[in-house]
């Protein structure tokens, strides 16, 4: 298990550091989508694999295919690819991101890692905490999804 | 079981969130700011995670149904304002559209 969150995690850093520094969009989003299955890793690691898959399903299958259409939709070319290319030039990034990474491996090194115990919460006590004292948040939460959708395709529309 | 350090979950969500803040502020392709809002939200989620399994409840996996929920109606709008934007101003670059600057 530790092996699991350490390559999750390193995976996880390395992929959101490329899809931030990317040009083409479809290519950020491919990384996006690697990212957050090597989150989903991270999650099953820590104990939680109910969670683990729901964000493999619903993150990296549903909202990034969300992306990706409205991504084909606007059709972006060379063009656009290029002023990103202008945006950001390498001199610009290349000094900030190395002393941030200089101070990142020092406090990595220097952290309490006090060792504890995971324990495997599963489903069956997720759901009962939703469907018992959390049920108030289930509804709200409906609601804000019905609110997303309408309003989503009122905008969109005209 | 083996164990891993609480911290070192913690950290990781917080260089997440770093990364995520750092493209929206350095971005101007407003696919691209969406895309480090959703690796910000998800770093926000790992933090729950994390923290409800250091003391063994399922508390931390209901907070991030919630951010899930939320980032799922997020998108969805977001996703609609970026394709009116782009019919009205064939642009999607932010600092063209700034007609809402004070």
């Amino acid at each position: 298990m530790t092996e699991l969150f350490y390559s999750g995690a390193v995976v996880a850093v390395i992929a959101t550091l490329l899809v931030i520094v990317q040009t083409n969009v479809v290519h950020a989003l491919i990384y996006l989508v690697l990212s957050l299955l090597a989150v989903a890793v991270v999650f099953f690691s820590v104990g939680a694999p109910f969670v683990a898959i729901l964000e493999a399903i619903v993150y990296a299958g549903a909202i990034m295919v969300l992306f990706l259409f409205v991504v084909m939709m606007l059709n972006l070319g060379q063009r656009s690819r290029d002023q990103e290319k202008n945006w950001l030039p390498a001199r610009s990034w290349l000094v900030p991101s190395v002393l941030a990474a200089v101070l990142l491996m020092q406090l990595t090194a220097s952290f309490p890692a006090a060792q504890t115990q995971i324990v495997e919460v599963g489903a069956r006590a997720v759901s009962e905490l939703l469907f018992g004292p959390y049920v108030l948040a289930v509804e709200l939460a409906s609601f804000l999804l019905l609110a997303g959708l309408v309003s989503a395709y009122h905008i969109a529309k005209k | 079981m083996e164990s891993i350090p609480f911290e070192h979950g913690l950290m990781l969500a917080a260089t997440l969130f770093c990364l995520g803040l750092i493209g929206v502020m350095t971005r101007r392709n407003i696919v691209f700011v969406l895309m480090s809002l959703e690796i910000m939200l998800n770093a926000s989620g790992l933090a729950f995670i994390v923290s409800g399994s250091r003391w063994g409840g399922a508390d931390g996996q209901v907070m991030f149904l919630m951010i899930l929920t939320l980032a799922a109606a997020e998108v969805a709008v977001g996703l609609g304002l970026i394709i009116q934007l782009y019919k009205r101003f064939k642009t999607i670059d932010i600092d063209v559209l700034s007609a809402l600057k004070g």
